[in-house]
């Protein structure tokens, strides 16, 4: 049982970027625990059981695949700072992957692992671009972005800088803000970088298990390392005397010290912790300097008696996709915006010679608004969510092979599922349904608090590799360099 | 404590935080950055690591002293020594 009422560093939240930093911390002696609110581990890369059936949440794939030997990228790094085997993570090589633009998809970009198949792609596409599109990937591969203090500067400028064409322009950004942005319509060029090397530089790729293989290894890294963690036990507040924090008030009403405290709830939801309000999580971002991210997403889940091979959609493990004359990577007015979003096929990895998943997984992505289903009494939000699932999954198909009937798809379904930005802010907090928190990021994650520090998403390390480097990252910074 | 002792308690933590290194031919005269892939963050662990595993401090001023193994022996060996006197 733990019971201690005094820690060295107390992380809050049990995602990707606290356990690791939790797993760096304790590895080097320091007294460490992990306070989650949930039951389970992972925050917005989780998995949950719905009548029998494992599903996973956020995780589409883990991006920033390499092959064994190559040596000095995020997910080398990360493996090395977690004393972590390759071998643990039992990665799985995506097929292929599209970004399909136009109302059918009609100009199509391939991108696998290799990324001389993206350079031939853009070539045959826009033969006149290819020079600009060469120059700008230079740019990007001996950018330094993993520097906490980068000077900021816009990505649309850098790239069309480099590429004069929109629809190759917002083909580029789709895939990249898709995965990863919390700004809408731009986004910082240090980010871009990060996520265009993690998605094409590098690539995908998925433990057959999904999600939770990779929680597992870091679980148990943990607890191997004599970290602690409290489930079903978040924290309501921060109290702090002058510029420091004394205490954490957990939600049973009791009390722990650390000396540092490292917070990976988003950067808004900190400050809430860290501000005077009595009034339970949620309840008031007004008291916040950080704005509240405005991105939220709905994604639609279909779980088939078959592989998607079956209906003719083998092939593709990720497409992002577009029907309009322009991408709109913004919060729609509407609930839901169909127009663009991302499908993902988690069958269509490459997991060895008959090796298969049991089932069929089709899952799509589109960006939402969360004011629009925040509110809704529950009987209008189970309709809201059954008419957008079928206008979702409507959209989507347009991008794929017509299916062999038209009734192929309804007839091998088995089960749905769906989220909503309602959803993300029930099982992550974060204000606003924000997945991808605040567009203003703290690279240095300083809070107002001297010895209380962000990591996680609002540090600004992007995908789930990003995360876990951030935790580390902070660990390092903070704690572990200054002693 | 020998310096050739003290080369092998440094593979030894390079073994550990970069197992995917060759440490075969690692030259001990030559900077552990220009033959191995190591970067800022390692070198935290590899002083990390001697703080853990030997109780030995080596304070941030002192970071280039593990530059190479050479290096590293010539700093190492009077910490390790002092350590024993104590004991």
């Amino acid at each position: 049982m733990n019971t201690r009422t005094h820690y060295d560093v107390a992380i809050i939240g049990a995602g990707m970027s606290g356990l690791a930093a939790g797993i760096r911390l304790a590895h080097f002696g320091k007294k460490v625990c992990i306070f989650e609110r949930h039951n389970a581990v992972g925050g917005l890369n989780s998995f949950y059981s719905l009548e029998g059936r494992k599903y996973d949440v956020g995780l589409h794939a883990m991006t920033n695949f390499v092959k064994p030997g190559v040596k000095g990228t995020p997910l080398t790094k990360l493996l090395r700072q977690l004393r972590i085997d390759r071998d643990e993570f039992a990665l799985c090589e995506q097929k292929q992957s599209r970004i399909a633009f136009g109302p059918r998809g009609e100009t199509s970009l391939r991108f696998t692992n290799d990324f001389s198949v993206f350079e031939s792609e853009v070539a045959a596409r826009f033969p006149a671009q290819i020079d600009g599109f060469r120059r700008l990937v230079q740019h990007v591969r001996t950018y330094d972005d993993v520097s906490l203090d980068a000077k900021a500067e816009s990505a649309r400028a850098v790239v069309r800088h480099h590429i004069h064409n929109q629809l190759l322009e917002d083909m580029l950004f789709c895939p990249v803000m898709y995965y990863g942005s919390a700004q809408e319509r731009d986004m910082e060029f240090g980010q871009f970088v990060i996520m265009f090397k993690a998605l094409f530089l590098e690539g995908f790729a998925r433990p057959f298990e999904g999600v939770r293989v990779i929680l597992r290894v870091l679980q148990e890294k943990y607890r191997q390392a004599g970290g602690e963690r409290r489930m079903k036990c978040g924290v309501q507040r921060i109290t702090a005397e002058g510029d420091r924090a004394t205490a954490l008030v957990l939600d049973d009403g009791s009390e722990v010290t650390a000396d540092h405290v490292i917070s990976s709830v988003g950067a808004p939801e900190t400050e809430r912790l860290m501000s005077d309000q009595l009034e339970p999580v949620g309840a008031r971002t007004d008291v916040c300097t950080t704005p509240v991210g405005r991105l939220s997403f709905v994604e639609t889940i279909t779980v088939l008696n078959r592989q998607p091979a079956a209906l003719g959609w083998g092939d593709d493990t990720i497409i992002f996709f577009n029907d309009s004359a322009e991408f709109h990577y913004e919060q729609p007015p509407g609930q839901v915006d169909v127009r663009s979003g991302v499908i993902c096929f988690p069958n269509n990895f490459d997991y060895g010679p008959g090796r298969e998943l049991a089932e069929g997984w089709f899952r799509c992505t589109c960006l939402a608004n969360y004011a629009q289903w925040a509110n809704l009494e529950e009987e209008d939000y189970l309709a809201d969510k059954a008419r957008w699932f079928a206008a979702v999954q409507d959209s989507a198909k347009r991008f794929l092979p017509a299916l062999p009937t038209p009734d192929a798809l309804a007839n091998g379904t088995v089960a749905t599922d769906m989220f909503t930005p309602r959803t993300i802010t029930k099982f992550t907090g974060h204000f606003g349904g924000a997945i991808y928190g605040s567009p203003q990021k703290h690279r240095q994650g300083r809070t107002a608090l001297r010895n209380v520090y962000l990591c996680g998403t609002d540090q600004g390390f992007l995908g789930i590799v990003g995360a876990m480097l951030s935790g580390i990252s902070m660990a390092n910074f903070h704690v572990l360099k200054g002693k | 404590m020998t310096k050739d002792e003290c080369k092998k308690v440094v593979l030894d933590i390079i073994a550990d935080i970069a197992p995917d290194e060759d440490l075969s031919n690692v030259k001990p005269d030559v900077r552990l950055r220009d033959q191995l892939q190591l970067d800022s963050m390692d070198f935290l662990d590899i002083v990390m690591e001697l703080r853990k595993r030997h109780g030995i401090e080596v304070p941030e001023a002192d970071y280039m002293q593990l530059a190479s193994l050479d290096s590293s022996a010539e700093y190492l060996t009077p910490k390790f020594q002092a350590l024993a006197a104590k004991k």
